[in-house]
């Protein structure tokens, strides 16, 4: 058995099904024994997208997601969706071809440092310097990628490793006595949060992706329902909690609902769950909760009291550590204060539904994507770009699963949603995957139109088109004295006629109705299809300005009751 | 308060472990004032011994995001009063004439330094302590002129039985 043999077999005793690729000149040796091998092999178009498809199918399926690039640039150009995969705390394993060892350090052809160049933002690393080690590191890999905070793990893989044959094929355990992520959770901790539980009048929690990682949302629906605390998310915590849920208020953050963003620092006791307070969560950190006590739930200790100090730190995995509040709990009864807030807020959330209903031309990105919300079933996967419409589909969308919503938070990968859905669908072949991109994301990585095509994937490619970059845009509007620099994307190409050259049908949406429509009998017909769809380019989401505190939201929605204001939500 | 916080790690003797530590303190915007690293008391272990300039928020940061690298084993912060620091230096000083290579010498003495090289107008000098006191003796010696000066940067470890 030769070294490409060999790490395809333990790939495949991991439970990988697929792999993400591009050949190039130093994994010619492992495509050659790929050719002989049932192992699926996805070919993108570009190697970044190998890692963005890697990404989507970690998230949309747990697994660890596996991408495959040459040495040199296919290594460099994974570098980004690395640098994702290491901020949203998603599990993947890149293997990169490297030059042979003896020449590694002599500026070889295609030569570059991965396993430094990735340092930073890889969660650990390999090379493989020896032929026996094959299995053992491919094991150790996987381990870490998706045991305690999941993250990427690059194993770079010289030439000749990949064409020597192995003495013998055996998995060891590589020994990381450095490695023990805390999972338990602290029963003494628990105890003295329950203590502050029963004693907060205005209890809230704050779930983030890490509900999702560890499967935690079942429990967090009990302790939420139980402690009578509404649930808001931060963009990663979408579908932690079902968003048609009354005591799910919806995201919190820059870009949140009005009665989220309003409340929250009327909270006396904010339990926030695997999520680590970016910036884009809590607004102004210093006047985030300042009349409240924090209880903070997270696997990853160097989240406790990196952005804001906590009263109770609790490490461990979010669904022991929720199990062990439940068990705690199980007699509890609420406090008649959390039951009032708790009912209040539930009400609230009711009262302030956002108009989404407008008829005009072009359409509103609030209408496009409530017809896209009106499309989709529970099981359907949505996966957005980044930007304005990434804000829109967050703010608009209620996700009732988890691992249904997938974007790129921390590190806001433009061109991450378009490879991401690839990666999701190939995962999850029976949920329909819907995209929803804008028309700069898109363009980034349009190419992988030939990767659906190819694999006949029956993907729902939305974009949201106005011509701008749009995010920016509403910034320089409304922070930069409309100083439009640089973010007019003029009107090349047309998004429908360069989804017919890939063979790919696609349909121009310019009335309200269609994009419902059409959506509905691509997910009927399974097969894949290009909606561009022209939207406002004006119509901008309400933000809280950077630096500002998080209720200080700049900008009015519209509500379906057209009395309310933004400021009667914090009453 | 920022002030400087002597860290003790220990690590797997592996290539790019160096790399992995130093690069996570530029990465997360802290400066590292001096580091030692050399084999430990565990066969494929390493020491590094870390001073960083920090407050004590940016501290716990520094030690929690250690922590998080596979190959770090184990970090102690190292409490000044009871742990022992120390200093190898070397200082190359002029000494021209009779007069000051006398009194170079005497400082020799009293600073339990031990003379390493000698030639017609220069002395070198190698000095172990605490880094106070290596600063003690550099400030004596300007006065005669320094040519070279070589610190390897404090090492420590804790007192008593205590990890």
């Amino acid at each position: 058995m030769n070294g490409g043999e060999a790490i395809l077999k333990a790939l495949k005793e991991q439970g990988v099904d697929t792999i993400f690729g591009y050949p190039g000149g130093t994994v010619i040796p492992l495509y050659d024994s790929l050719y002989d091998d049932d192992l699926r092999h996805i070919l993108v178009r570009h190697e970044q997208c190998a890692v963005h498809a890697a990404e989507g199918y970690a998230r949309a399926s747990g697994k660890v997601g596996v991408c495959l690039a040459t040495s040199g640039p296919g290594a460099t150009n994974l570098i980004t969706g690395i640098a994702d995969a290491n901020m949203d705390s998603t599990p993947i394993v890149a293997i990169t071809g490297q030059v042979n060892l003896d020449a590694i350090g002599n500026d070889a052809f295609q030569e570059a440092d991965i396993i430094g160049i990735s340092m930073p933002i890889t969660k650990h690393s390999y090379q493989i310097n020896s032929l026996d080690s094959i299995p053992s590191i491919v094991k150790s890999s996987f381990d870490i990628a998706k045991t305690g905070r999941p993250g990427p793990v690059v194993i770079d893989f010289p030439k000749e490793m990949q064409e020597g044959e192995l003495s013998k094929y055996e998995t060891t355990l590589i020994e990381n006595p450095g490695y023990n992520p805390t999972l338990g959770g602290n029963i003494k901790q628990v105890k003295k949060a329950c203590e502050l539980i029963k004693q907060s009048k205005n209890p809230i929690i704050l779930a983030g992706g890490g509900i999702i990682i560890s499967g935690a949302n079942k429990e967090l629906e009990k302790f939420a329902k139980t402690i009578k605390a509404p649930v808001v998310t931060t963009l990663m915590g979408k579908g932690a909690v079902p968003e048609d849920e009354e005591y799910a208020l919806g995201m919190l953050g820059m870009h949140g609902r009005i009665v989220a963003n309003k409340n929250i620092n009327k909270s006396d006791l904010l339990i926030a769950i695997g999520c680590r307070f970016s910036d884009r969560t809590t607004g102004k950190i210093e006047e985030f909760i300042p009349n409240g006590k924090i209880i903070h739930i997270d696997v990853d200790p160097a989240e406790i009291g990196k952005n804001i100090d906590v009263d109770i730190p609790i490490v461990g995995d979010a669904l022991n550590v929720l199990k062990m509040f439940n068990n705690q709990l199980t007699k509890y009864q609420p406090n008649p204060n959390a039951v009032k807030w708790y009912d209040g807020l539930k009400n609230k959330k009711l009262k302030f539904n956002l108009k989404t209903d407008y008829d005009t031309n072009p359409l509103m990105p609030q209408t496009v994507i409530k017809e896209i919300s009106d499309s989709l079933t529970d099981d359907t996967i949505v996966v957005t770009d980044v930007g304005l419409h990434q804000m829109f589909a967050a703010h608009y969308l209620n996700v009732n699963k988890p691992r249904k919503f997938i974007s790129s938070g921390g590190l806001g990968t433009m061109g991450y949603g378009f490879p991401a859905a690839i990666g999701a669908k190939v995962a999850c072949e029976d949920d329909p995957v819907i995209a929803i991109c804008g028309d700069g994301g898109f363009l980034m990585v349009s190419q992988e139109l030939a990767t659906v095509q190819t694999y006949d994937l029956p993907l729902i490619i939305t974009i949201l088109d106005n011509r701008k970059l749009g995010m920016v845009y509403q910034w320089q509007n409304l922070l930069y004295n409309k100083r439009l620099s640089q973010t007019d994307l003029g009107t090349v190409p047309d998004f429908v006629k360069l989804a017919e050259s890939y063979g790919i049908n696609g349909v121009n949406i310019t009335k309200p109705g269609e994009t419902k429509e059409v959506i509905k009998k691509a997910i009927k017909d399974n097969e894949a299809i290009l909606l561009n769809i022209d939207i406002q380019k004006d119509e901008f989401l309400p933000m809280v300005p950077p630096g500002s505190a998080v209720e200080e939201v700049l900008g009015d929605y519209d509500f379906e009751d057209e009395s309310l204001t933004n400021e009667d939500a914090a009453k | 308060m920022f002030k400087n916080h002597t860290i003790s790690i220990l690590v797997e003797n592996k290539p790019g472990v160096l790399q992995k530590v130093t690069g996570l303190f530029t990465r997360r915007g802290f400066n590292i004032e001096s580091i030692t690293v050399g084999s430990s008391e565990v066969e494929n272990l390493a020491r590094m011994v870390i001073v960083v300039y920090a407050d004590l928020k940016g501290l716990e940061q520094v030690k929690k995001q250690l922590n998080k690298l596979v190959d770090v084993i184990k970090v102690i912060e190292l409490d000044p009063n009871s742990s022992v620091k120390r200093e190898l230096c070397l200082i190359k000083v002029k000494t021209n004439d009779a007069k000051a290579r006398t009194e170079v010498m005497q400082y020799t003495e009293v600073f339990r330094c031990n003379i390493v090289d000698v030639c017609d107008h220069a002395i070198t000098l190698e000095v172990i302590g605490h880094p106070n006191k290596i600063n003690a003796l550099i400030k004596l010696l300007k006065n005669y002129g320094i040519k070279k000066i070589a610190r390897t940067g404090p090492t420590a470890v804790s007192r008593g039985l205590v990890l």
